[in-house]
């Protein structure tokens, strides 16, 4: 009758054995975490006694992975950022104004002039002096075009060119928009993620969200302010050819020209050519230094195509001032005194060594390839953190006090069996947390809570049924059966379709709900496992050994 | 001796008023639609967009001070609260500040939080801002959009999984209740103008997954004694399955209830209208389930011969329990 495969024992035991395995490292958090801290160091820089001495204070055979803390209960910072994708298309289309216009000008004698007009910053707009030859001008501009490079639009061309009268119009295809979206967002990761790592902060949390927008989170910093100067929203180094020098900032700049601020005299202003000769994409490295007069200064080096076009533009335009430009404004124009061919350079300004230092690190860990904007930001305090954490800790023991004290009065000897469960039923929820490396966040522990009050459900429906079929069924073994065997449906049921809800708030809620949603469809599993095998074991074991006439539940 | 909530034996007529069960739940929601219609959500930052700042001080709150020295800055709207808590030690002075998100701008420039911190260090010098949090209006706009779909989404796949697993009137009934225990849930809030954040929305969630969970017991019970007793009443039917249920009813909410008080007094005040709503679902939520849930099914009637529909129809889903 009630009977148990022996393999099937050793397993349920081996499962709750190794979820308690996996909690234990829960029960010395700080401990681990300090061990973790020294091991990762003594991995990155080598071990010395003292991170040694650390590293020992947790056996390494057992495991030591934790569980994760969310921002609302360790503290740091939270930022939401979206990335201006349309500034690439920008970008790129100002790139492409020279490359067509010198695929024109051979063609004079059938187009006529070409002038570039203003229009939208995504297009290109050309007006051509013959609309007649509009023909030919479209095919020797759509010749420019080359195939998308991406998986999902093999064999589409990544310009449009259309003609509208006199004007022809130059755009990116969607295609190509979609392509260069999806290689900006990853580009601005990677580069968030390096500057990040080169803070060197405890497990950031850098991940995209949706099509255009990146989520970090920092725990430990301070502000999230501190976080956006680390990321430097837009750190874009560029050099451009000077075309004058005016003190007025409303001087008009001419197609594809600009007026920018200079950095450090008040009032002065450049008006620059657009199109950048070489761009902080193209380096390869940047040392903070000092210059000749012992100033400090950022030495920098390109790649071999970025020297040969600034080693070719310095040799034509000797004697004539070329301008380098950060986050839009000029830096410092210098005069160029003569070819330089090696590729590197030197950036002088009137820099603190503190501020050469950072404009190293930026320029090296590269340029974002577009502009972010902040849609949210949260900055939560260590202490807000640690109170939390201790509130709930409390809240925690005393609901779980509660809920034994009142089983155990309840059912007798079967509140005790699943009280038994319930005590095994918290430790693999935070086993299995620790294993896939979840984060546990306030919410999350108000998840834990419901699930202690919760979890008894199932047991209770068992109970119930058993207490039913005690009254009609012959013998105590027959009603424990049937009072399983009845009572599954209910509990499936019942607990399906609150995974449903939980599997939802998963997939469309974000932070401290998605963590909620965690434990509490982690808490239903495991809860229906402990109810189903492992209370049910603990009874048949019990009823093995005391064979009893007859049972009170 | 057991502690015993109910009766061990239980024959409460809970069908001897069905006007009036559903009357009260009526009367209810319409109240709910007032408070809404009247009243409005208080909305959080999640939702309207905004900073909120929560400040910790030893000396005691000030809000005319406090608002006095926000007054200059020109910010708009903004809600100065002193937070209150058992758990806060005797020199743990917390006030929350709002402001409104300001116009065209996605986010809180730091600028402003500056400005605020400072204006508000100059009247407690040893304030300390504890957590500062903005949203903005873009994203607000967005989170509010995907939270509603949220809570339809699960109501609807509720209502496709328990009419694959019972009979579309069994659906009807649950999702009656669980519209029921939603719509009120948003009412108090309203009512009581507590803080509705995301947080409430996972409540909310939470609610429909544990106003389901008693539902479907009952329910279960149901078809099964539909197919043991295949000629008595379905009103009958209806009243001995939640009378047999009852003691399992009572047992689930109120260990449920025990946690979730533990947390409401100790959990401190950041998840304290989180967990109100948990509660106050747990409560409606046993309610609806018997007294919507099942006075829905009594009126929209069952099909009586299960028998034949077990093995030739698909709408079960295999037999679990076999």
């Amino acid at each position: 009758m009630l009977q148990i495969d022996l393999w099937k024992r050793v397993l349920i035991w081996a499962l709750c054995a190794a979820g308690l395995f996996m909690a234990l490292p829960n029960a010395f958090y700080s401990r681990v975490e300090g061990v973790n801290d020294a091991r990762a160091a003594i991995e990155l820089q080598g071990a010395t006694a003292e991170l040694t001495d650390q590293a020992a204070g947790w056996p390494s055979f057992l495991p030591a992975s934790l569980v994760n803390l969310g921002l609302d209960l360790r503290g740091g910072a939270h930022l939401l950022a979206e990335v201006r994708v349309d500034e690439v298309y920008e970008a790129r289309i100002t790139a492409l104004w020279p490359e067509v216009r010198d695929t024109l000008r051979p063609l004079r004698s059938e187009v006529g002039t070409i002038r570039r007009q203003n229009a939208p910053a995504d297009e290109l707009h050309v007006k051509i002096g013959n609309p007649a030859g509009m023909q030919a001008a479209m095919a020797a501009v759509r010749a420019l075009a080359q195939p998308v490079v991406s998986l999902t639009a093999a064999g589409e061309q990544d310009l449009t060119v259309r003609g509208q009268d006199d004007v022809l119009i130059v755009s990116l295809s969607d295609a190509e928009k979609l392509a260069t979206d999806e290689r900006t967002v990853q580009q601005s990761l990677e580069i968030i993620r390096r500057r990040i790592d080169e803070v060197g902060t405890r497990e950031p949390t850098i991940q995209r969200q949706g099509s255009d927008r990146i989520l970090i989170q920092v725990p430990g910093l301070g502000s999230a302010q501190e976080l956006k100067d680390i990321i430097g929203t837009t750190a874009q180094l560029t050099f451009q050819p000077v075309i004058s020098r005016t003190t007025d900032g409303s001087t008009d700049a001419g197609i594809g020209e600009e007026v920018l601020p200079s950095l450090d005299e008040s009032g002065v202003f450049y008006v620059l050519e657009e199109n950048p000769v070489v761009t902080g994409e193209e380096l390869t490295d940047a040392q903070p230094s000092f210059d000749q007069n012992g100033r400090p200064a950022v030495n920098f080096r390109f790649n071999p195509s970025g020297a040969r076009k600034f080693g070719d533009y310095t040799a034509e335009n000797i004697g004539n001032p070329f301008a380098i430009v950060l986050d839009d404004e000029v830096i410092s124009a210098p005069v160029i005194q003569s070819h330089i061919p090696g590729g590197s350079g030197i950036i002088t300004g009137n820099f603190t060594v503190e501020e050469s230092t950072n404009l190293a690190v930026l320029l090296r860990a590269g340029a974002l390839p577009a502009g972010l904007d902040f849609l949210e930001e949260r900055t939560i305090g260590p202490e807000l953190g640690a109170d939390s954490i201790e509130a709930g800790k409390i809240a925690t023991i005393v609901a779980f006090a509660a809920v034994l004290v009142f089983m155990a009065l309840s059912y007798g000897l079967f509140g005790i069996f699943a009280n038994v469960a319930l005590i095994l039923n918290i430790a693999l929820i935070f086993g299995l947390l620790s294993l896939i490396g979840a984060t546990l966040t306030l919410p999350g522990i108000a998840g834990i809570v419901l699930t202690v009050g919760m979890a008894v459900d199932a047991n209770v429906l068992i109970f119930e049924r058993i207490r039913e079929e005690l009254k009609t069924a012959r013998g105590p073994a027959r009603a424990i059966e049937l009072g399983y065997e009845k009572a599954l449906s209910a509990i499936v049921d019942a607990n399906i379709t609150t995974f449903i809800t939980a599997v939802i708030l998963f997939a469309v809620g974000s932070g401290p709900v998605r963590g909620f949603s965690i434990t509490l469809g982690l808490g239903i599993l495991t809860s229906v496992f402990t109810a189903i095998f492992v209370t049910r074991l603990i009874i048949v074991m019990w009823f093995e050994r005391r064979r009893p006439k007859t049972i009170e539940v | 001796m057991r502690l015993k909530l109910v009766p061990q034996e239980t024959n409460w007529d809970f069908f001897s008023r069905p006007k009036l069960w559903l009357g009260i739940s009526v009367v209810l929601i319409v109240l709910a639609f007032v408070s809404f219609g009247l009243r409005g959500l208080n909305y959080g930052i999640d939702f309207r967009g905004g900073t909120t700042i929560r400040t910790e001080s030893a000396q005691p709150v000030d809000v005319g001070a406090y608002r006095d020295a926000l007054t200059p800055l020109e910010l708009g709207d903004v809600v100065i609260s002193e937070v209150f808590d058992p758990t806060f030690d005797a020199d743990q002075n917390v006030a929350m500040v709002r402001i409104q998100a300001q116009e065209g701008q996605e986010s809180v420039t730091a600028e402003v939080v500056a400005q605020v911190e400072a204006a508000l260090q100059s009247v407690a010098s040893d304030i300390r801002f504890v957590s500062v949090e903005s949203v903005g209006p873009k994203v607000s706009g967005e989170l509010i959009q995907t939270a509603a779909i949220a809570v339809v989404l699960a109501i609807a796949a509720v209502l496709v999984y328990i009419w694959l697993r019972f009979e579309w009137q069994f659906a009807l009934g649950a999702v009656a209740a669980l519209v029921h225990d939603v719509i009120l849930t948003i009412g108090v809030f309203s009512e009581l103008q507590i803080k509705f954040d995301l947080a409430i929305i996972a409540a909310l969630l939470t609610i429909v997954g544990y106003s389901l969970n008693d539902t479907v017991v009952v329910f279960d019970r149901v078809r099964e004694n539909l197919m043991k007793f295949k000629k008595r009443p379905l009103r009958e039917v209806l009243n001995l399955s939640i009378n047999e249920t009852l003691s399992r009813t009572f047992m689930t909410s109120l260990t449920t209830l025990l946690a979730l008080i533990a947390l409401f007094v100790l959990g401190g005040d950041v998840i304290r209208g989180f967990v109100f709503a948990m509660i106050w679902g747990v409560v409606v939520g046993t309610y609806s389930s018997i007294f919507v849930a099942s006075t829905v099914l009594l009126m929209l009637g069952v099909k009586r011969d299960w028998s034949k529909s077990q093995d030739t129809t698909g709408n079960q889903f295999g037999n679990v329990d076999a």
